[in-house]
């Protein structure tokens, strides 16, 4: 298992990459900032799955949390309202 | 009654035409059973909102389970005797301040174990696409108006957790037990496009 680099409450980036392939992280949410929710625990690189290899050593996975009003600019309702996704640790980078 | 026009030819679809391809090639090369299938697809329907309303019923009456089960989803449902394997169940509180509601908008991912077959609408690319992209609206077209002031959380589950809402116990239940309870918890409540059933409805 890779050790984790975030703790809850860490500020973090998504990345703003466009690989090809099997991807869990949406494509909305790249690029955007959030807070660490919590730590799910590892597991294997749904990336590296889909390519029939096995996936290790396990990633973490986060819970992340985005504001609406900052992943869509034109987001109509509460200021206060958020998104919660989860995302893989090597898709984020310190904020 | 109408009459049933039972005679008349319907081609296979696509996807209906592979799957029986797949299915009785994994019969043939003795890979799995014609009974395997058919165990696999009975347990599939056994599946219901039932096993979900059990959960939340349990939390409403007892506080101590409710912590349990905010802390760790999938441990707080064994207790219950409810096996959710390979399932790392995440249980969402809605409070005065808070609606939760869950999406998956890469697929379709949902709490199976608990609330049985998704909903068509769960899986329309409509739902999946504007849920969180304008999840007030849609919630209003659910029958919901959520507040100005509650934050809306939408959880969009993209990779290994599975997700159930925790809705507000509905007032007027005071001394209710489990079961009386249960009975007022829908399916979409559990997902967060609705509340539970008012107490005065009739079953």
């Amino acid at each position: 298992m890779i050790p984790p680099r975030f703790k809850t409450g860490d500020r973090v980036r998504v990345m703003k990459s466009y690989p090809p392939g099997h991807l869990r992280t949406p494509y909305y949410i790249r690029g955007c900032e959030g807070e660490v929710e919590r730590l799910c625990g590892a597991f294997p690189n749904p990336e590296e799955l889909a390519q029939m290899r096995d996936g290790l050593p396990a990633q973490p996975l986060y819970r992340v949390r985005f504001r609406q009003s900052e992943v869509w600019p034109d987001y109509r309702g509460a200021a206060a309202d958020v998104v919660e996704i989860e995302i893989y640790q090597h898709w984020l980078e310190p904020a | 009654m109408a009459k049933r026009d039972l005679g008349k030819y319907q081609p296979l679809s696509y996807f209906q035409l592979m799957e029986a391809s797949l299915r009785e090639l994994l019969v043939e090369k003795g890979i799995v059973t014609e009974a395997q299938i058919a165990a696999e697809v009975e347990d599939m329907r056994g599946r219901t909102p039932e096993r979900g309303a059990r959960v939340v019923a349990r939390a409403w009456t007892d506080a101590s389970y409710k912590e349990r089960l905010l802390e760790n989803g999938t441990k707080a449902c064994e207790e219950l005797g409810l096996d959710v394997p390979a399932l790392k169940l995440v249980v969402v509180e809605n409070t005065p301040q808070v609606h939760n509601a869950i999406v998956c908008t890469l697929c379709s991912c949902y709490p199976r174990m608990l609330l049985g077959i998704p909903p068509d609408w769960y899986k329309s690319r409509s739902y999946r696409s504007r849920m969180v992209r304008e999840p007030r609206a849609v919630l209003a077209e659910f029958g919901l108006q959520v507040p100005e002031g509650v934050q809306i959380r939408v959880h969009d589950s993209t990779a290994d957790m599975r997700y159930l809402v925790l809705p507000m116990r509905p007032e007027g239940t005071r001394g209710w037990g489990e079961e009386r309870l249960a009975a007022l918890v829908t399916r979409d409540s559990m997902i967060g496009v609705s509340l539970p059933k008012h107490p005065g409805t009739r079953p």
